[in-house]
């Protein structure tokens, strides 16, 4: 039999390059898998990978999709490397646009240059008391946050149905199920002119850096790595457990806010009961690629983009089942967790039962 | 007694990835014979017995046990052949009894042989162990556990016991009695092989030794003839300079705790129970006992982990403390070094220079305004590296990275650097070779006589005698009232962390008599 025994100390390349080697193995998995369904692989993974980056409209939907990825998953990794599992950006994400959303709906058909970011102040503090609810249980009643989280995302989505349907229905709009369109000014501005891609993307920029100088330079972001790697050095050093819960949840449920009333005001313009589509959840993937990292988050949310655009081409295309994204970004997580393990681990036999008599001593070189 | 060597080992080499536990070891244990392997701590005493006992193979080399040669695999297959061990953890279930713990010990052959609980029993008395068969461990001490791994051990009459570091757990009364048992079976014909570092122990018992250094063989010699400083000279390899204990006389009371209750959080942690004490300044407070006594939960209160229920419990030079924080109390001038260095006294993952963060952030400028100052920091991990002749490829290396020795000496130096009014250090040399345990009994003395109150918690009563003023035991959460190091012997202290319960009660009641704290 086999089993994992614990590396001493991993080796530093190995840790960066896993990424990388997941990237390569969900190729060479996707490769076989097209290869099994009877489509062209090399075709399908072309379209996948390298169709999106030779035009430049999916360039811009790249950056459309990747704002609320990188955006969500910078304040998410900031919680996991505090031992924060925030898994309910979705439903913070919902909630922003909803309370972000509800100030142009409210302010309608009114505008002016302060509206936007009133909305975005409304979205992130929407963000903030739905993650303060995860937080609040956890800090007071020692509740599993990864449930309440996640169970709230529900919540989150019935809300949003529950007010399109109702008390946030657009009254000309012959009973659909959604709000208004978005007056012009509570309209996202574009980043590149005739495209989708909207001025978020540079929050998301900002975020990452902001993250950076928070976990690299700041004691406040120290305190939340001696946190998630030692609990007893955070209590050793006086740091409180408390504060830090519930700076990680404020951090995450507040990106995740806005990141929902970007989507909102950005590429959607008003709010639909479809509105959450899994990014509060897909970003949990592109943090843990992004090992947590700022910077790295940034690439892994612009490959996950990637994947979503060239998913959908593939779909079309070859007429690839829908599922073929989720396929593709679930691989992604497996063989990043997997090589993880295994340069945190390595591989042992166990001892197989005895085979040589005990008389037969194996015979060992005489020292030199 | 001795004739022909029943153990005997020759030119054996064992490497793992980057260190050489031992290169080209040979020595041979006599029949009956009391054998000590004597070294530092990774001086490769552990890989030897390993070996032996067939949980590691060596790379090279060969030895012969009663005159054949001698490879085993696996343990069952050295027990088979007459190899018994004695390990310094135990492992034995707690909610089982000791026969079902035993049982489970032996072999399914061990145990068919005969009316098992008989043999315990007999085993047991011919040996003076006592034990009760049907007890239940969980309820047993520290030194009854040992006896059951021993009499385990005699069970399938082993031709060479090997035990490692036995008396790490036990009181000295407990030692006198598992020292006769040795005797006793050494003269019946018992080969041991004994591991420590505690050298008036091997003195006292041990006919030939064996010393270690950094894995190779530094030579044998008879310990009886021998002086604990020799010893210990041959085993560093440097003249040893012990500390003198050359205090002025007291100052000012600078630590004041006061009948300071506190329930364990933990589920077999011990509750504190109205502990009492106060250091002056100049002074050195050490603080006996078995683990597992409240040492840890003291050290927690005292840090400030958990805060007590009045402020008043804990006060620093007459201001109230017991409910500041553990970063408060930094602030005014106390350092801690806990016992458990990785996960508690530093993060094992982060780098030296990061963990200087941890507790010396306020007192050395390490951060200013919540913004971290890598260099600063880098400047005052690189002093302490340099000062405690730390051994590391540099500062950035991951604590992990540091054997446990040098990292021990990487927190003394962060916590004693800070110039603390008040420092509490738990083991402070555990794990740490001689040279360097005598470099931070100076450092510590040095502290002292500069006017900072010191108080040691640590379980090696050589070290306690040698540096500190006066002296107390905690047994059970209750701290013994203290007395001059002077007029404490090695006995009277070893019936107190006996935990006599009749003792405590007693004590307790004296306490409780007198209004004011009795040894202040």
């Amino acid at each position: 039999m086999f089993r994992l025994v614990p590396r001493k100390e991993p080796n530093r390349a190995m840790l960066y390059a896993t990424p990388f080697l997941a990237v390569a193995l969900t190729i060479v998995a996707g490769f076989l898998l097209f290869g099994a369904l009877g489509k062209d692989p090399l075709h399908a993974l072309f379209l996948i990978f390298l169709k999106p980056l030779t035009d430049f409209n999916s360039l811009a939907e790249m950056l459309v999709k990747a704002t609320p990825l990188v955006l969500i998953a910078t304040g998410l990794a900031i919680g996991f490397r505090a031992g924060v599992w925030n898994i309910g950006a979705e439903g913070q994400f919902t909630i922003g646009a909803i309370t972000g959303g509800s100030v142009a709906l409210a302010a309608y058909p009114d505008g002016g240059p302060l509206l936007l970011p009133l909305m975005a102040v409304a979205g992130a503090l929407g963000g903030m008391a739905w993650a303060a609810i995860p937080a609040f249980l956890r800090t007071r009643f020692n509740a599993s946050e990864i449930l309440v989280s996640l169970m709230l995302v529900y919540v989150a989505t019935l809300l949003l149905s529950f007010l399109v349907h109702g008390a946030l229905r657009d009254p000309e709009g012959f009973n659909f199920p959604e709000s208004r369109l978005f007056q012009e000014d509570a309209h996202v501005p574009a980043l590149i002119p005739d495209t989708r891609a909207h001025i978020g993307f540079l929050v998301a920029l900002f975020a990452v850096a902001a993250a950076y100088v928070y976990l690299e330079r700041l004691i406040l972001g120290f305190q939340v790595k001696v946190l998630g790697q030692a609990p007893r050095a955070a209590r050793f050093a006086g740091y409180s457990e408390k504060r830090i819960v519930w700076t990680c949840f404020m951090i995450s449920g507040a990106l995740a806010g806005v990141a929902g009333l970007f989507e909102a005001a950005g590429p959607v313009g008003q709010l639909v009961p479809s509105l959450p589509v899994g990014y509060g959840f897909t970003a949990i993937i592109v943090a843990f690629l992004g090992r947590l990292h700022p910077v790295g988050i940034l690439f892994a949310g612009l490959l996950m983009a990637l994947t979503y655009i060239g998913g959908e081409t593939a779909q079309i295309e070859m007429s690839l089942p829908s599922a073929t994204t989720s396929v593709f970004q679930g691989m992604l997580l497996f063989f990043l967790l997997a090589t993880d393990v295994l340069v945190n681990f390595r591989v042992a036999r166990t001892a197989k039962p005895l085979a040589t008599p005990s008389g037969a001593a194996p015979k060992l070189k005489p020292a030199e | 007694m001795t004739g022909t060597p029943i153990l005997e080992l020759r030119n054996i080499t064992k490497t793992f990835p980057g260190v050489v536990a031992n290169e080209d070891v040979s020595f041979s244990v006599g029949r009956g014979e009391i054998h000590a392997l004597l070294g530092e701590n990774g001086a490769g005493k552990s890989t030897l017995v390993k070996m032996i006992y067939g949980i590691q193979k060596p790379d090279s080399g060969e030895m012969t046990f009663m005159g054949e040669a001698f490879a085993p695999s696996k343990p069952s297959e050295a027990r088979q052949k007459g190899v018994g061990m004695v390990f310094q953890h135990f492992c034995l279930f707690e909610a089982l009894t000791v026969y079902e713990n035993i049982a489970l010990g032996l072999s399914a052959a061990e145990a068919k042989t005969g009316d098992l609980r008989q043999r315990i029993i007999d085993v047991s008395t011919t040996y003076g162990l006592k034990v009760d068969p049907d007890r239940l461990v969980g309820t047993l001490s520290v030194g009854e556990r040992q006896r059951i791994e021993i009499v385990r051990c005699l069970l399938s009459e082993p031709k060479l016991l090997i035990m490692d570091e036995p008396t790490s757990v036990l009181t000295p009364q407990e030692v006198n009695v598992l020292f006769e048992t040795l005797r006793r079976l050494a003269s019946e014909g018992c080969s041991i092989l004994y591991i420590s570092h505690k050298l008036e122990e091997i003195r006292a018992l041990c006919s030939k030794a064996t010393v270690l250094r950094g894995g190779k063989l530094v030579g044998s010699c008879d310990p009886r003839r021998e002086t604990a400083k020799s010893l210990a000279e041959m085993m560093i390899g440097a003249t040893l300079n012990r500390p003198v204990r050359d205090l002025p006389e007291p100052g000012e009371i600078r630590l004041k705790v006061q009948e300071l209750s506190m329930e364990s959080d933990e589920q077999f942690g011990v509750d504190l129970e109205n502990v009492t004490m106060a250091v002056r300044a100049g002074e050195i407070l050490g603080i006996a006992g078995v683990a597992g006594n409240g040492q840890t939960e003291l050290m927690e209160a005292l840090i400030g982990e958990r805060p007590c229920r009045f402020s008043r419990q804990i006060q620093l030079d007459g201001a109230d403390i017991g409910q500041a924080g553990p970063r408060e109390r930094r602030a005014l001038g106390m350092c801690f070094a806990p016992e458990e260095r990785l996960g508690h006294a530093a993060v094992p993952g982060m780098a030296l220079w990061e963990n200087t963060l941890l507790s010396a952030g306020r007192t050395n400028d390490l951060a200013r305004r919540g913004l971290i100052s890598p260099t600063n920091a880098n400047r005052f991990a690189l002093r302490v590296v340099d000062d405690l002749k730390v051994k590391t490829a540099g500062v950035k290396s991951a604590a992990r990275s540091l054997s446990g020795g040098n990292l021990q000496k990487f927190i003394m130096g962060r916590e004693i650097m800070q110039r603390p009014k008040v420092l509490i250090a738990s083991q402070p040399t555990w794990g740490v070779d001689a040279g360097a345990a005598a470099t931070i009994h100076r450092i510590l003395l040095d502290l002292a006589r500069e006017g900072a109150a010191v108080v040691i918690i640590s379980q090696d009563l050589d070290e306690l005698f040698t540096i500190s003023t006066r002296i107390s035991v905690i047994a059970g959460g209750y701290l013994f009232p203290s007395q001059p190091t002077g007029e404490l012997t090695v006995e009277s202290l070893g019936l107190a962390m006996g935990g006599r319960s009749k003792e405590i009660e007693a004590a307790k009641r004296a306490d409780e008599a007198v209004a004011e704290p009795a040894h202040v």
